[in-house]
């Protein structure tokens, strides 16, 4: 369970002053849901989840995260939480094993537990085969599947995906889109960044879209075809934003952003 | 704050950069191998040029002197002094180095000695370079020899005995033990050895672990994990310590150890190098003994300063966004460090309360005493104090420094 409650984080600029990243963001996600935050690059996406797995603080509102609430409880908060981001990548020195276990440790898992929940993950995840090699020497698909098992370690009620199909091949894309699905299936809560428009319609139950840092439509896909009238969620997102001009405007100042 | 946390983070640091080849090599390759190699490189290549510069004759030339042959027959057949034509231009040859001083004999010298006015020899020398000090010393001896007998012989002729211008003779005696000696020439070297390779040590893994992290993307994974953020800063600052401190002991151990081995292969020669490098003339031939007891109390003063770099350095990487960033601003430390280090070699600068408070010049200071012996309790404990505060300080900062999310995120 997710519940975001007028989430607002306004970042320090030397140059520009006050930067709203995020602007009184509210929504909830339940568990065996995938709520997708669609976005344009800037809009707010990484903020927004980057508050949620409490590696940034708000400046305003909270959120409560499996049940702990990011500003009062952030440990907490991260023991229940899985986060896969295109950023977060994987120490280079390390086997994938050690990787994995090294995470398993850090959520103060007992050895034998790690041992046994890699076995798992790499059943699964089909790790075998480079489970002892080191990290550095990967191809970007087993790199993902790394990751995944380091974020599934401790077998977290909610998974944050933020964007993680940027820069993927087709072959591991679909394996990601793949694996968010199974999560849904196993009853776990679910929030998934993206600006793939069709990534939102295949996957998402509900869809939020943010915009300049504020949410400005939310609703299920067939709600917000509803609403706007457009079938296409490309057409939806543009409408959504206030037209094209808007998001044209929107880039430019995002343009200058660090 | 949480022990077992904490282990986990330094145990995973330890591992990922024992895998690290730059960190291997700042760490143990440098230390063990390169340190000892230069140094007695740069002693054997020094000695091997004092040796060089003594044996070889001193080559003058004579200015004046026709009316003197006597002298100049005496300076050429010196072996210790080989003659040059006079081209004209003597202050040009010594200044190019062609020859290592002139000497100036007045007119009418030799007959003066006889009983005539007192005169006057000039020596035209270079100074500050080597070779034209020794030749003029070498000189002077002739000269001053000379004087000496013609004195002898003036009181010979009056019938005078030779004590009425010597009433009384100034002998001196070393009362400092060797290793006394030692500890004051070698004293000051160590230290300030062990200060750099204490920084140098740390400074890589410091990078590796902070900036290095964050242009690889691990950064951010790290922080995931349900671990309060002092814990990984303690993990990671526990492993940059280690760096520091294996880096010193072995540095500090591989140094004993050839100066042992070195000491036995070169006999006095080490020694003797050493004096001529401390500029103290004729020091006794022995091998410089430090009072190992000393040895010990300098890596325990040194282990606070030590904090404070690995802390130091932490923070000041961990502001970088990428390595090259964070290179940048720590090589200009190294600069920040060696000043107050070099200046604990110099001396006239001592010990004392004011002198103690000054981070790394005390450490300096204070080796220096204890190498040769010397504890001085009330300022060992001033200094200990102090640096621990410092090394606090600066590790509550580097903490907070991992608490902003405007440098851990800057990019």
């Amino acid at each position: 369970m997710i519940e975001a409650r007028h989430l607002t984080k306004h970042f320090h600029d030397k140059k520009r002053g006050l930067i709203p990243a995020v602007e009184d963001v509210s929504f909830t996600c339940r568990p065996g849901q995938i709520y997708g935050l669609l976005g344009a690059n800037g809009a707010g996406k990484t903020t927004t989840l980057r508050m949620l797995a409490t590696l940034l603080q708000p400046t305003g509102g909270t959120a409560v995260v499996g049940g702990h609430d990011v500003i009062g409880d952030p440990v907490g908060v991260r023991a229940h939480v899985g986060f896969l981001a295109a950023s977060t990548a994987l120490y280079g020195r390390l086997t994938a094993r050690e990787m994995i276990a090294y995470f398993g440790a850090l959520h103060g898992m007992a050895d034998g537990a790690i041992a046994a929940r890699i076995r798992q993950l790499a059943d699964e995840l089909d790790l075998h085969e480079f489970l002892d090699r080191r990290c550095d020497k990967f191809s970007t698909g087993m790199k993902q599947k790394t990751s995944i098992a380091r974020t599934l370690v401790h077998d977290p009620a909610v998974m944050i995906f933020d964007e993680p199909t940027l820069g993927l091949d087709v072959m591991t894309a679909r394996a990601i889109v793949r694996f968010v699905r199974q999560c849904r299936e196993r009853g776990r809560t679910v929030i998934y960044s993206t600006h793939v428009m069709s990534e939102v319609e295949k996957l998402c139950d509900i869809v939020g879209i943010i915009h300049a840092g504020r949410l400005v439509a939310e609703g299920t896909l067939p709600e917000l075809q509803a609403r706007y009238g457009e079938r296409d969620m490309e057409e939806i997102f543009v409408k959504a934003v206030g037209g094209e001009a808007a998001l044209a405007a929107a880039m430019d100042a995002k343009e200058a952003r660090p | 704050m949480n022990w077992s946390q904490i282990l986990t983070v330094y145990l995973k640091e330890l591992k990922d950069s024992l895998r690290d080849r730059r960190t291997l090599i700042s760490m143990i390759v440098i230390p063990t191998l390169v340190m000892p190699g230069l140094m007695f490189g740069a002693g054997a290549v020094m000695s091997k040029i004092v040796k060089k510069a003594r044996a070889e004759a001193t080559s003058l030339v004579i200015v004046g002197g026709e009316d003197s042959p006597g002298i100049v027959a005496a300076l050429k057949a010196d072996p210790r002094f080989r003659v040059v034509e006079n081209d004209g231009d003597f202050r040009r040859l010594v200044s190019d180095k062609k020859i290592r001083l002139a000497v100036a004999i007045p007119p009418g010298f030799e007959a003066a000695l006889q009983g005539g006015a007192p005169q006057e020899v000039t020596l035209y020398h270079y100074e500050s370079e080597m070779k034209s000090g020794l030749g003029v010393s070498a000189v002077e001896g002739f000269f001053r020899q000379l004087r000496e007998r013609t004195v002898a012989a003036r009181l010979a002729e009056r019938g005078l005995p030779a004590s009425l211008v010597q009433p009384f003779e100034v002998r001196r005696e070393n009362v400092a033990p060797p290793e006394k000696v030692g500890g004051n020439i070698i004293g000051g070297v160590i230290p300030y050895l062990i200060v750099i390779m204490c920084f140098t040590g740390a400074m890589y893994p410091a990078i590796d672990l902070t900036a290095g992290e964050k242009e690889r993307g691990t950064m951010e994974t790290l922080l995931c994990s349900p671990v309060p953020r002092v814990s990984i800063v303690l993990g990671k600052f526990l492993m940059v310590m280690t760096a520091s401190v294996t880096t010193m002991v072995l540095s500090v151990a591989s140094m004993g150890l050839s100066v042992v081995i070195g000491g036995m292969l070169l006999g006095g020669g080490m020694a003797k190098a050493a004096a001529a490098g401390a500029a103290k003339g004729s020091a006794p031939a022995v091998i410089p003994m430090l009072d190992p007891l000393g040895l010990f109390g300098v890596v325990a003063m040194i282990l606070p300063v030590a904090v404070l770099f690995a802390a130091v350095l932490l923070a000041v990487s961990l502001y970088a966004k990428s390595y090259k960033e964070a290179q940048s601003y720590v090589s200009p430390l190294i600069i920040v460090i060696i000043m107050p280090a070099v200046m604990g070699m110099l001396p006239g600068i001592e010990l004392t309360a004011k002198t103690a408070l000054i981070p790394i010049l005390n450490l300096s200071l204070v080796c220096k005493e204890m190498l040769s012996g010397v504890w001085n309790w009330p300022m060992i404990g001033l200094i200990f104090g102090s640096t621990v505060v410092y090394a606090g300080v600066a590790l509550g900062y580097c903490v907070r420094m991992f608490n902003r999310e405007d440098v851990i995120f800057r990019s």
